[in-house]
């Protein structure tokens, strides 16, 4: 039988796969929002194995929230990228520095 | 009995299917070369993924991360990544050197987390597994007369958020149309006498005497 600590561990597993990946790929923002990806698939799973073992339906209407924001995020972010790739030709994050952060 | 036992071996099965290539995919995200294979092993995770999901009695969901979140915004990374063209040199340096902090920080994390979650908090003892579902239970149905009732509201607002990212997404990335011949009011505003009437001094052509000694040959 698989318990519940078995899925919250493989989340966890992926989340800390988002972070390093966050840290790995630091130039590339493209990975960059994929690595996001990964960390929001990561805490549905949370939500889902948390309301399966709960017996409580709205975890998983919490999971169709976070699906739709995270699609939100992932496209207007996405088109900035792509505003910005047409102004600099570059994706760099070391090149975005016009704002002097 | 034994008939149980099947059974419960063959969930266990599908977990460690799933969650072995849920993890190697995720790995492959983070360290392929090229962007494109990174969103197709991105897409192998959130296939896994979902299959783990229908082993948690979460169909609609699942059906719902391959369908909308796969088939739509994973092409639109995979439309973004092939538009872009980029260089993956100056995309891949610095590899090498963030790769021991990326790695510690991230076991560090996994190691917290699974502390906190492992098997001695949510092991079998104390979160028992839930009886199935009976066979005519619909997933659908239930997460339908949640979101319809208690979670109207909370429903509209997403659809709003949808709504501002469609128009945020396609505002930003608009560029106008090229053949428009509509004026710019201000411009037409600001012009003056001197931008658009050029007065040229010039010498005629043949003076009048010359005129009248041709006419008298």
């Amino acid at each position: 039988m698989v318990a519940l600590s078995d899925y919250l561990t493989v989340s966890a597993i992926l989340f800390g796969l988002g972070v390093a990946g966050i840290f790995i790929n630091r130039k590339n923002i493209i990975t960059l929002l994929m690595c996001i990806e990964l960390l929001l698939l990561s805490v549905n799973t949370n939500f889902v194995a948390f309301s399966h073992f709960s017996e409580d339906m709205p975890g998983q209407v919490f999971v169709f929230f976070i699906l739709t924001v995270a699609a939100v995020e992932s496209a207007i972010g996405l088109a900035i990228l792509v505003v910005l790739f047409r102004r600099l030709k570059t994706i760099n994050v070391e090149d975005l520095d016009s704002l002097k952060g | 009995m034994q008939n149980i036992g099947d059974v419960m071996t063959m969930q266990q099965v599908m977990f460690y299917i799933f969650s072995g290539l849920a993890l190697f995919a995720g790995s492959m995200v983070i360290v392929s070369k090229n962007p494109v294979r990174a969103v197709l092993f991105l897409v192998l995770t959130f296939i896994s993924m979902s299959g783990l999901w229908m082993l948690l009695e979460a169909e609609f969901l699942a059906i719902t991360l391959v369908l909308v979140y796969v088939g739509a915004v994973m092409v639109l990374f995979l439309f973004v990544v092939m538009m872009l063209d980029i260089e993956l040199a100056s995309v891949r340096e610095g590899f090498s050197r963030y790769l021991p902090v990326g790695i510690s920080v991230s076991v560090l994390v996994v190691v917290a987390l699974v502390s906190a979650v492992g098997p001695k908090e949510f092991g079998l003892e104390k979160v028992p597994a839930p009886a199935p579902y009976p066979v005519d239970f619909s997933n659908v149905k239930a997460l339908g007369e949640l979101l319809y009732t208690q979670y109207l509201y909370p429903f509209e607002i997403a659809a709003i958020l949808l709504l501002v990212a469609i128009i945020a997404a396609i505002s930003l990335t608009f560029r106008g149309r090229r053949e428009s011949k509509a004026p710019n009011p201000s411009q037409q505003v600001q012009v003056r006498k001197a931008d658009r009437i050029r007065l040229v001094k010039m010498k005629p052509e043949k003076t009048g005497e010359e005129r009248e000694s041709g006419s008298i040959i």
